[in-house]
């Protein structure tokens, strides 16, 4: 399922740039986007927004945005605002 | 809800939900932090409250026009140093307290967002105090501040939101409404991303924030009495009193309202107080300040009074007063709403009355607690330890202030150790969820990390037992004056007393008391007492079976312990050692008692219970006590050679039956394992034998010793249902206690060994071992079997076997018992072996339909199971659960 996707690598340092890459990528993809987030430790509102964003468009486009490698931390904040659900997570 | 969002508009609700959206946003970030992070933050913010305190205070009166800029200047010094003294070194983040000893962590969770409201009074203090409460707990906070304060707590939120977020706060942690309507309120205090509304405020708001349904830290209001007696130091207190009442013009809610002063030192206090700038209202100045501060309509203090100077409120009133007036004093009669002045007054004018005793002051100061003020603040002045324990006991308030000021006192850290706060907790009786000096730790929700104990556990015995032929000989070592035999008819006809009268020391003065055979009842107990009493016994020797070892125990007790209440000391527990019910340690005198046991089974020379009969109440009562253990056992076989072959087999399933259900007790340890199963391994084997050759010796010896092995072994471990069933049976149809443990052990043998419907809890055992401990019995006695519900099978059979070959009857039917009187009987049955104490430790928890059920398989009785052949090694796995 996720193997044919787009893989992107979010880097740690630049997280809010690499959701913007993906937001692009997500823009002409036609399958699943798999966003790798292993290198990830923390994530601030802007990355969050810009995270609520990319699942909007994902729903609009009908495709699929999966999360790979999301440490616990964020995945508790993405539950707090309700964004887990908008999501696939991949351990 | 449909109507408050029906009242604002489309605008309003997104800008409210665009606040309450930017503030989960950034409680949703900041659960990432650490204890460090949080920290890097607070100091800073603190540092740029302390900077603005001046400009911030100012802001504060120009806005509302209450207050002394220097005053408020202050609060904001207080609600930033002070407060961060106090938070600065607490643990806010993941493990905040932890208590090794008892195997508990607390760890913190965020509660997220928080809707806090905040008052005209002490509009930037609150603000300052509320942020730093925030960062510190990682929660964001929505402000709605009072709408004539608005400004400058925007402004001071704007300080904290700034120097927060550059040392590394998620944007969005502080928010503040901008021109809020109640409408407003209404909706955040409602809204499902609301964790906790923190209402700091007045009366309205704060009952509006504990209706909406939400979890809310409410301020209540004051009405702060002051008890000044006769003992403390006037100087002080006076001074103390000026100090808090003019305190930023009394804004303070927990500043002093009415001063209750003995009569003794009343005038010289008043002059203390004039001498120092306060003015005393003459009775028609009162009056005239009454009518004007207070609304007559409401009764409650006139808006326009609040945190204004004295000598404004003189102005307003039309007083004459010197132009450095600090402090209006009004003397009053009393309390209530014919005494306007008994009220809160938020500005510079305090009621004083006259009192001609303690006992009037106090009462005047719960009248003044309990009109408006009730769970908030109270002040004591007093040298007197009696008097301030009296006050703190009569007042209803979170705080007792005691020779400082109220309100500067009320708010923490500097006149006392409490908790620095800007928002007093004032308990039930002012509306309020608590009486903390609210802080770090209202904004935290405390998770308890619980980890498993291991109960500690015990192995308790008689001091000394002597066992084998003709241990009954040592009884010559037992010094004594005045001895009591407590026996039984037949061991008198049968010459055993006289075999023990033989081995007490002849100098010895020996009475007889002879009882019935039967279960001791209250009456036999009490002749008993009046023997021991009469004789002055130093020591009874108890000769006989359960009931007569049991009596004698019970005697001793009441001997001992004439104030024993043997009903309450029967009371039900769970855990012997955390019983209510606590038996007599303090001693009117004192006797040894020395068990000789007649019978194979019971044990009773060496447990620490005791049945005792209530006839006139139709019950039986339990009494459980290691106290109640004998101080010597002597088990000496030649006391049960002539035991009759059905006593011999009914008692020896008696001892059994204890085995078995000690050996899977939940209070099951190696220490009562290597005696029940020792137990069961010489019932097995010698059992039979003593029934078929009753003088064998060697069998009667050693059936005699596992009688007293397996009651080691239950006094510690306790027995289970099989007893339980026993006991309600036996009752009903006049079964002996053996054979009714007889005919119930093959049944419970399969039920405990079952998988439970319920398992009960037993913090001592890592899952359930029952069906493992009957498998290492049936290891013991060598009775094979594959896994380990062959060897439950095989034991279930070699216990059938020897039942069937002690001629127990193999059903209740057998009894003769009809099937309809049974099935009459089975709910009183049911009823009376679930409140039967013994099945509390046993490994399932029966239920009643359960209990029902074993006692109608009993009733229709055992079947031999097939035996599995194979005898295989035991494997580790198999012997892991002892």
């Amino acid at each position: 399922m996720t193997s044919n996707g787009e893989w992107l690598e979010i880097d740690g340092e630049r997280v809010v740039q690499g959701l913007q890459a993906a937001r692009e990528a997500l823009a002409s993809a036609h399958s699943d986007v798999v966003l790798d987030f292993s290198a990830v430790r923390r994530i601030d509102p802007n990355a969050l927004r810009t995270m609520e964003k990319l699942a909007g468009l994902a729903d609009g486009k009908a495709v699929k945005v999966v999360l790979r490698g999301v440490n616990v931390d964020i995945y508790k904040v993405l539950k707090l605002v309700k964004l887990t659900s908008r999501f696939s997570f991949l351990a | 809800m449909a109507e408050i969002v029906a009242s604002l508009s489309e605008e309003r609700i997104a800008y409210l939900e665009g606040l309450v959206s930017q503030a989960r946003t950034a409680a949703a970030i900041f659960t990432q932090y650490t204890q460090e992070d949080v920290d890097r933050i607070v100091k800073p913010m603190v540092l740029a409250g302390l900077e603005q305190a001046q400009y911030l205070a100012r802001l504060a009166i120009e806005e509302t026009r209450l207050g002394v800029v220097e005053d408020k200047a202050l609060k904001n010094m207080v609600a930033t140093e002070f407060v961060y003294n106090y938070v600065k070194d607490k643990r806010t983040v993941g493990t905040i307290r932890e208590f090794p000893e008892r195997g508990v962590v607390e760890v913190a969770e965020p509660i997220g967002v928080i809707f806090s409201l905040t008052p005209i009074t002490n509009p930037t203090s609150t603000v300052l105090f509320k942020c730093i409460m925030a960062i510190k707990t990682r929660n964001a906070v929505i402000f709605s501040p009072h709408p004539s304060a608005g400004h400058c707590c925007y402004e001071a939120v704007r300080i904290m939101h700034e120097a927060a977020v550059k040392h590394g706060a998620p944007e969005g942690v502080f928010t503040c409404l901008e021109s809020q309507t109640l409408q407003d309120n209404a909706y955040l205090m409602r809204h499902k991303d609301v964790g906790l509304i923190d209402a700091t405020g007045g009366p309205g708001m704060v009952k509006a924030a504990y209706s909406s349904g939400k979890p809310a830290l409410g301020v209540g209001p004051g009405n702060t009495p002051v008890y000044l007696e006769k003992t403390a130091d006037l100087n002080m207190a006076v001074v103390d009193i000026i100090t808090s009442k003019t305190f930023d013009n009394g804004t303070i809610c927990a500043s002093e309202q009415t001063v209750v002063i003995d009569d003794e030192i009343y005038d010289s206090v008043l002059q203390k107080f004039s001498d120092l700038g306060a003015h005393i209202c003459n009775e028609k100045e009162t009056e005239l300040l009454g009518r004007t501060v207070i609304d007559p309509k409401t009764g409650y203090m006139q808006p326009l009074a609040v945190g204004q100077k004295a000598t404004d409120i003189a102005r307003m009133v039309g007083l004459s007063v010197k132009p450095n007036t600090k402090l209006l004093i009004a003397p009053i009669q009393g309390v209530g709403r014919e005494y306007p002045l008994s009220v809160e007054k938020l500005f510079p004018v305090l009621a004083v009355y006259r009192a001609k005793s303690v006992n009037e002051a106090l009462t005047v100061c719960v009248d003044v607690n309990h009109a408006g003020g009730i769970g908030h603040t109270a002040v004591v002045f007093s040298r007197n330890d009696e008097i301030i324990q009296k006050f703190s006991e009569l007042m209803n308030a979170g705080r007792i202030i005691v020779n400082s000021p109220g309100s500067i006192g009320a708010l923490g850290g500097v006149y006392n150790d409490m908790v620095p706060t800007f928002s007093f907790g004032c308990g039930t009786g002012g509306g309020n969820s608590t009486t903390d000096n609210v802080n770090v730790y209202n904004y935290l929700n405390i998770k308890r990390v619980a980890r498993r104990t291991q109960a500690h556990m015990w192995f308790r015995v008689p001091n000394q037992i002597y066992f084998n032929m003709n241990a009954v000989e040592n009884l010559r070592q037992f010094p004594s004056r005045s001895t009591v035999i407590i026996t039984n008819p037949a061991m008198e006809q049968i010459g055993h007393v006289d075999t023990v009268r033989r081995h007490i020391p002849p100098e010895t003065l020996v009475h007889v008391s002879v009882i019935p055979d039967a279960e001791p009842e209250v009456k036999v107990v009490m002749q008993g007492v009046e023997a021991l009493n009469f004789y002055k016994a130093d020591q009874i020797i108890a000769l006989g079976g359960g009931s007569v070892i049991d009596a004698a125990k019970i005697m001793k007790l009441k001997y001992e312990s004439p104030e024993a209440d043997l009903e309450e000391l029967a009371a039900p527990f769970l855990d012997l050692r955390k019983r209510v019910v606590q038996y007599p340690t303090e001693k009117v005198t004192k006797a040894r008692l020395i068990a000789i046991s007649t019978t194979s089974g019971t044990g009773s020379e060496v447990t620490p219970f005791a049945v005792l009969t209530n006839k006139q109440q139709g019950r039986k009562v339990t009494l459980a006590d290691y106290s109640l253990s004998p101080d010597v056992a002597i088990v000496d076989p030649q006391f049960v050679m002539s035991m009759p072959k059905g006593l011999t087999a009914d008692t020896g399933v008696d001892c059994l039956t204890h085995a078995l259900e000690a050996g899977v007790s939940i209070f099951a340890s190696p220490y009562t394992d290597s005696n029940a199963m020792q137990a069961i391994r010489m019932v097995f084997k010698f059992l039979p034998i003593a029934y078929e050759h009753p003088q064998d010796e060697e069998a009667r010896t050693m059936m005699h010793n596992a009688a007293c092995i397996a009651a080691i072994a239950f006094s510690n471990a306790s027995v289970g249902v099989n007893h339980a069933l026993a006991h309600a049976f036996g009752a009903r149809f006049g079964v002996a206690h053996g054979r009714a443990n007889a005919l119930m052990l093959p049944h419970v043998i399969a039920f405990n060994a079952g998988v439970p419907t319920k398992f009960m809890p037993s913090p001592n055992q890592r899952g359930y071992i029952a069906h493992k401990k009957y498998a290492m019995v049936a290891d013991l006695l060598g009775l094979g079997g594959k896994t380990i519900e062959e060897k439950v099978k095989n034991l279930e059979a070699a216990t059938e076997r020897l039942l069937d070959r002690l001629a127990i009857p193999r059903s209740i039917a057998e009894l003769g018992i009809s099937k309809e009187e049974f099935e009459r009987a089975m709910p009183e049955l049911v009823k009376i072996a679930f409140d039967d104490p013994s099945w509390r430790s046993n490994p399932r928890m029966p239920l009643l339909s359960e209990l029902a059920e074993l006692f109608w398989s009993a009733y229709r009785g055992r079947s031999l199971p097939t035996v599995a052949k194979a005898s295989q090694p035991q494997t580790a796995e198999e012997w892991s659960c002892v």
